[in-house]
C-alpha cells in the first residue's frame, strides 16, 4: 500500500518561534478520541489557536492573514512529550508537508516520516535566519528538496531579488527514511515481504 | 576498535532481536510483548483490515482500556459517546483478531505499564512497545521497551517487528544514600531538571549506582517511566535480586524450575566492565530534595526550598518557552515555591499509581485531613492495586482523610474523561507531565512525589513534606 510520494516544496511559511512545543499543544488529549487518520487538522494548536469560547486567537500565527504555506517553522525540541501520532496526522491534514526546527523529538520524527510529514532539522542559526526573513517579510519562500536534502531560504518573495538574497544549508535524512518518501514506499509493505525472515528468527530463538 | 569493547545491557537485548539490518537505514527489530489501548490502536487495526491481512502474532499482544475511560461507576454503560466508541472498537478488533482484552470490569484491567509489571507480562531481556510515550516504564526489569506510534503499532500487529533506528546510549549514575523524605520520583525529576526535557533525546538511558539499586522495582519504573520526558528513547535498570523477588509468583511469570532457569539467563543482563556508552553522567543523592515543577514542561522543576528562577538564571536557549510558561502557571520569578495555594492533588498514573505509592500516601496521611479547600483524587493504577488497597485498609485511611478514591485509569494525568482540573485551578500532581491544559484547559500542574502531593492536600499549600514526617 505506497502512500504518496514526496516532491520538492516550494512555499511561504508559518513561523512559531517558540522552543519545546509539545504534542499536547499540537493536538490536545480530549481530541483523541477518533478511530480513523482524518479531521484531526481542525483541532491542531487547539488551545493556542482558540480562546475558550473557540473564537480564534488573533495573534496566533496559525490564524494570521500574514502567514500562510505548507512549511511549518518551529523552535527547538519540536514534538517532545506524548508518542501520539495524531500529532503528525493533524499537522499533515492541515495542510502542511514540512516541519523545520533546530531540534525534534525522536518519536514525533518517526511519527512524521511514517505519515509523508518531512521534519527538516536545521542548525540554530539557520532557523534563526529564517524566522528572522519571515518577520521581516512573510512572503519570503523556502525551497525544501528531498532528493539533494538541502534547504533553501529566499530572504524575499519577489522573485527577480530572489536568487540573490537565497541562502542554503543541507539537511540529514536517514537513506532508507529518504528512499520511502520520494517513492512513497511504505514501511509495513516492506516488513510483509520478509515475514519468512521473521518467522526463521522466530525459530532460531526457540 | 569499537567490536572489541563491551557491550551495554542495552546493546545486548537490542542485538539480539535484530532480525535484519537494511543498509544504511532502521533496523527490523523482533518485539516480545505488545501492549494496547483504545485511543493509540484503531487506526492500526484498520490498517491491517484495510490490507486484508491478520494479525501476525496474537498471543504477543495483550490489550486494556486505561486511557478515556471514567473512573466511577464503570460497571455501567460508559457515557462519553466517542469515548466508549474507543474502548467498544478495543474489544471488536482484539475479538476479531484473537487478542487477550483485560476490559472494563475485568479484574486485571488497569493502566497499560501498571498491569504488564503486576502480572509478570514484564520480564528482563525482553523488547516490549506500546503506543505509549510511558512504554518506557518496564525498563525497571531490565527490558528494552520505548513507546511507538499509530504506523509502528500497525507494523507490530501485521509482522511482530518495527523498524527502528539505533539510538545511542547514555548510562546515568546516581551514587550515596537518599536523604529522608526523598523518593524516585524527587530523583527522576532531578534529573530531568539537569538534563532538561531535550538532555535525552537520541539515547536510551542507563540507570546505574547505588541509589538506583536501593530502590524497590516500584521506585525504579517511576525513574524509568519518565525517562521519555528527558526525551530519552527510554531507560533501562539491570535486573537484580530485588527485580527477581518482585516477578517471582506473578500470574504469567515463570513457574518453578522455569523460574530458576530464567533467573539464570537474566543474571547475565548487565552492562560489561569494558561497555562504552556515547554518554555518562553522575549525580550525588545528597543533592537531592524534594522536588516539584513550577513551569509548563517537566525539565522546570526545582527543589521545593527554592524560588521561582529568574529569566537570567534559566538556560538562555529556553528562555521564550520559559516566560511563556510563567505567564501561563501564573507565577512570579524569584518568589519561592513553597506556600503557595493548591486547589487539586492527584495521586495517580503511571508514574505513581502502584500499590507502593498509595502505601506511601496512606502512612503520611493517617491520623491527618486534608485541607477543606483541596479536592483530592487518588486513583489506582490497576484493579489489583485498588484491591489490594482496599484489603490493606488504605482505602479507608484515605477515605477518612477526605481523599477520593477512584476507579483505575489513567484519569486526570491527561483528563481524557471527566477527571479534568478546572481552569484556573492550581494541582499538585504524581503525575508525568505538567505541559499546558495537560489536566484539563487552562488547568496548572506542578509535578511532585506521593508525599509531597500529601502534605499538599493537607496543608492546602506546596509543602515540604519533610516538616511533617
Amino acid at each position: 500500500m505506497s502512500t504518496k510520494k514526496f516532491h520538492t516544496i516550494e512555499s511561504t511559511a508559518v513561523p512559531l518561534p517558540i522552543e519545546n512545543v509539545d504534542t499536547d499543544q499540537i493536538i490536545p488529549a480530549r481530541f483523541l478520541k477518533a478511530t480513523t487518520r482524518d479531521g484531526f487538522g481542525e483541532n491542531l494548536f487547539r488551545d493556542w489557536r482558540f480562546d475558550k469560547n473557540d473564537q480564534p486567537k488573533t495573534d496566533f500565527a496559525l490564524n494570521s492573514s500574514v502567514y500562510s504555506g505548507t512549511i511549518l517553522i518551529g523552535g527547538k525540541n519540536f514534538g517532545s512529550g506524548s508518542s501520539r501520532e495524531h500529532a503528525a496526522w493533524a499537522i499533515h491534514d492541515y495542510g502542511f508537508k514540512v516541519v523545520v526546527s533546530s531540534f525534534f523529538a525522536d518519536i514525533f520524527k518517526n511519527n512524521a516520516l511514517n505519515n509523508g510529514l518531512l521534519p527538516v532539522q536545521v542548525s540554530e542559526d539557520f532557523l534563526s535566519r529564517i524566522f528572522q526573513a519571515i518577520e521581516k517579510d512573510a512572503s519570503s519562500m523556502l525551497k525544501v528538496d528531498l532528493k539533494n536534502q538541502q534547504i533553501t531560504l529566499s530572504a524575499s518573495g519577489e522573485p527577480s531579488l530572489r536568487a540573490r538574497r537565497s541562502q542554503s544549508e543541507r539537511f540529514d535524512i536517514n537513506p532508507y527514511k529518504k528512499e520511502c518518501l520520494l517513492n512513497g514506499y511504505d514501511d509495513i509493505d516492506f516488513l510483509l515481504s520478509i515475514k519468512e525472515t521473521i518467522a526463521q528468527f522466530e525459530q532460531a530463538r526457540t | 576498535m569499537k567490536e572489541l569493547a563491551g557491550k551495554t545491557l542495552f546493546d545486548k537485548i537490542w542485538d539480539a532481536h535484530v532480525v535484519e539490518e537494511i543498509k544504511g537505514g532502521p533496523s527490523v527489530l523482533y518485539i516480545d510483548k505488545h501492549l494496547i489501548h483504545e485511543v493509540t490502536s484503531p487506526q492500526a487495526f484498520a490498517g491491517i483490515d484495510k490490507r486484508g491481512i491478520s494479525v501476525f502474532r496474537p498471543q504477543h499482544t495483550i490489550a486494556t482500556p486505561d486511557h478515556n475511560i471514567p473512573t466511577v461507576d464503570q460497571h455501567l454503560t460508559i457515557q462519553d459517546e466517542l469515548s466508549r466508541f474507543q474502548v467498544d472498537k478495543l474489544t471488536e478488533n482484539c475479538e476479531k483478531h484473537g487478542v487477550t482484552l483485560y476490559g472494563l470490569n475485568h479484574p486485571y484491567q488497569g493502566i497499560v505499564h501498571v498491569i504488564g509489571p503486576e502480572l509478570g507480562i514484564t520480564q528482563p531481556g525482553m523488547t516490549m512497545v506500546c503506543g505509549d510515550s510511558h512504554t518506557s516504564t518496564h525498563g525497571a526489569f531490565g527490558s528494552v521497551a520505548f513507546g511507538i506510534g499509530t504506523s509502528e503499532v500497525e507494523m507490530v500487529l501485521a509482522t511482530q517487528c518495527i523498524l527502528q533506528p539505533k539510538p545511542g546510549k547514555m548510562r546515568i549514575t546516581v551514587d550515596g544514600e537518599l536523604p529522608k523524605g526523598v523518593t524516585a520520583k524527587d530523583v527522576i525529576l532531578y534529573i530531568i531538571s539537569k538534563i532538561s526535557t531535550s538532555g535525552g533525546t537520541g539515547y536510551f538511558i542507563e540507570y546505574a549506582g547505588s541509589v538506583i539499586r536501593s530502590l524497590s522495582m516500584e521506585g525504579r519504573m517511576t525513574v524509568c517511566n519518565m525517562s521519555i520526558e528527558s526525551g530519552a528513547r527510554g531507560g533501562i535498570i539491570a535486573p537484580d535480586e530485588t527485580t527477581f523477588d518482585y516477578i517471582k509468583e506473578k500470574e504469567f511469570a515463570p513457574k518453578g524450575e522455569e523460574f530458576d532457569r530464567a533467573v539464570k539467563s537474566w543474571k547475565v543482563l548487565k552492562s560489561d566492565e569494558d561497555a562504552v556508552f556515547d554518554q555518562e553522567l553522575h549525580f550525588d543523592a545528597a543533592d537531592i530534595e524534594p522536588m516539584i515543577t513550577y513551569g509548563t514542561n517537566p525539565g522546570m522543576g526545582a527543589k521545593i526550598t527554592g524560588h521561582i528562577p529568574f529569566v537570567e538564571e534559566t538556560e538562555a536557549g529556553n528562555r521564550e518557552s520559559y516566560k511563556k510558561s510563567l505567564a501561563y502557571m501564573d507565577f512570579e520569578a524569584g518568589t519561592p515555591i513553597a506556600g503557595r495555594k493548591v486547589d487539586y492533588v492527584f495521586v495517580g498514573s503511571c508514574t505513581n499509581g502502584r500499590i507502593e505509592d498509595l502505601r506511601e500516601v496512606a502512612t503520611f496521611i493517617k491520623g491527618r485531613q486534608k485541607a477543606d479547600h483541596v479536592t483530592a483524587w487518588i486513583v489506582p493504577g490497576s484493579k489489583q492495586v485498588e484491591k489490594q488497597a482496599i484489603k490493606e485498609g488504605i482505602a479507608d485511611v484515605l477515605e477518612k482523610a477526605g481523599f477520593q478514591l477512584r476507579q483505575p485509569g489513567c484519569s486526570a494525568c491527561l483528563a481524557m474523561n471527566d477527571d479534568k482540573v478546572p481552569e484556573g485551578k492550581l494541582a499538585v500532581s504524581t503525575s508525568n507531565r505538567n505541559f499546558e491544559g495537560r489536566q484539563g484547559p487552562g488547568s496548572r500542574t506542578m509535578l511532585a512525589s506521593p508525599i509531597t502531593a500529601a502534605a499538599a492536600a493537607v496543608t492546602g499549600t506546596v509543602t515540604d513534606p519533610r516538616s511533617m514526617l
